[in-house]
């Protein structure tokens, strides 16, 4: 079916729990056809104006949730606020799949190598989440609990994403390693932002990273060895100690817990360095 | 799964065809449309075999379920000759040896002529990466990229 309004949304999906609401289904087909998932009906949210729309009320971005991720890199303004978010979420698949995939979906299928995530959280994003209850805000951190869990309760979706407007001197970056030059899954993510005062010295950090363990992780650790220094090589060689500590990754094929761990380190020192290449430029 | 009747327009023709909720673009186009040019290589959106035009933009019909396409303008490959005359890309491609066993060739031409859409003059990094989401484990690629730079020019030159 293909609802018209949140509320046919909400309530279809509240009376039929074995349904499945999709955006761009890249996600929700390959888990159809590999048998994780036979939903019972299937709820197309395209339809859906709010959650096909993005708007800027000044202060902040609001995306709906099934906005496809070339319209969001596609648009100069979103694109020259938020470079780093908007690079994540240009590195979802290939042009095909750009023209399908969604923050809303990036967010919801819960991987913890999703692109779009670290660096919405380092922006952060809030998820606007509807459901028979009515409307709450929830931090997009909080919404991933685990390996393809969210905090949804039934018969909620997630509606838009909200990103407040960035203060001055602020810039962000997202980095991923894959071991080819497009088309795979991150072995190891890493979104950055910083704001830089007059003197140099960071006034404001936030350091997110995917892939390395069972959800996104903010680096608190690393954050607060950027908070009161400047951005020197005694502080990013602190920035990468702390990203490594905070790694649990696993072994897979993409990469060993040992060089998940080192590479998130690195990743984490240069996201930071091109983000405060943003905050002053 | 209910049926859902389906309107759209194909290759500039107005199709309309009936279709199960969980059925995908892929197979209402090839099974209840009849046009087999679009193939199914992964299913999953990896592989990009199944690449059509939906909307002006570029996407895997496997990855989309037929009742999406209501009301839509879908172009396939088989969209792109001029009855007998084949597409610029088509015949770069033949006079490239772009292709050996032909699989992924109608994913291709439809990604290569998106690209082509947007951007009559790309750059081989940016043929390169466009054509990311199309494999082909015949080619090596090069003679593909060439072809595209070639149909490239001579869409230009005959703008």
């Amino acid at each position: 079916m293909s609802p018209s309004s949140v509320e046919e949304a909400t309530s279809a999906l509240a009376a039929n729990p074995d349904a499945r609401v999709f955006a761009g289904a890249t996600d929700v087909v390959p888990q159809m056809r590999s048998g994780r998932i036979d939903p019972a009906e299937l709820i197309d949210l395209k339809g859906i104006e709010e959650l096909s729309s993005v708007s800027d009320d000044g202060s902040k971005w609001t995306i709906g949730a099934a906005v496809a991720t070339s319209r969001l890199t596609e648009d100069e303004a979103f694109s020259g606020e938020f470079p780093g978010l908007s690079e994540a979420a240009g590195l979802i698949g290939s042009d095909q799949i750009q023209n399908r995939s969604s923050l809303g979906g990036n967010l919801c299928n819960a991987s913890p190598a999703a692109d779009s995530v670290p660096a919405m959280i380092v922006n952060g994003a809030r998820a606007v989440i509807a459901g028979p209850g009515g409307r709450r805000t929830v931090d997009v951190a909080d919404v991933p609990t685990g390996p393809g869990q969210t905090c949804l309760q039934e018969g909620e979706i997630v509606v838009a994403i909200e990103v407040d407007h960035k203060p001055a001197n602020t810039g962000e970056a997202y980095y991923r390693l894959i071991p080819r030059t497009e088309m795979d899954i991150a072995v190891v993510g890493a979104g950055a932002r910083v704001t830089v005062g007059d003197d140099g010295t960071v006034t404001e950090a936030s350091i997110a990273l995917g892939a390395v363990a069972p959800t996104v992780v903010r680096v608190p650790d690393a954050e607060a060895a950027l908070v009161g220094n400047r951005i020197d090589d005694d502080t990013l060689a602190a920035v990468a100690a702390a990203a490594s500590a905070a790694c649990s990754p696993i072994d897979d094929m993409r990469g060993t817990v040992a060089y998940r761990t080192q590479v998130a380190g690195v990743l984490a020192k240069r996201a930071v360095q091109t983000a405060a290449e943003r905050a002053s430029s | 799964m209910t049926r859902t009747h389906v309107n759209c327009t194909i290759n500039g023709d107005e199709v309309d065809f009936l279709s199960e909720d969980g059925t995908t673009l892929l197979n209402a186009l090839r099974d209840d449309v009849g046009l087999m040019g679009a193939k199914e290589g992964c299913g999953t959106g990896d592989c990009g075999a199944c690449s059509i035009i939906m909307d002006e933009r570029l996407t895997c019909s496997c990855l989309i379920f037929a009742p999406e396409a209501e009301g839509s303008t879908i172009v396939t490959v088989e969209g792109l000759a001029d009855n007998s005359e084949l597409h610029p890309l088509q015949q770069a491609f033949l006079e490239n040896a772009a292709l050996q066993c032909g699989i992924c060739t109608p994913g291709f031409l439809v990604a290569a002529k998106a690209l082509l859409d947007r951007n009559p003059d790309p750059t081989e990094t940016e043929i390169r990466y466009a054509l990311a989401g199309n494999l082909c484990r015949c080619t090596g690629y090069d003679k593909i990229i060439r072809a595209v730079q070639d149909a490239a020019e001579e869409l230009r030159v005959n703008a």
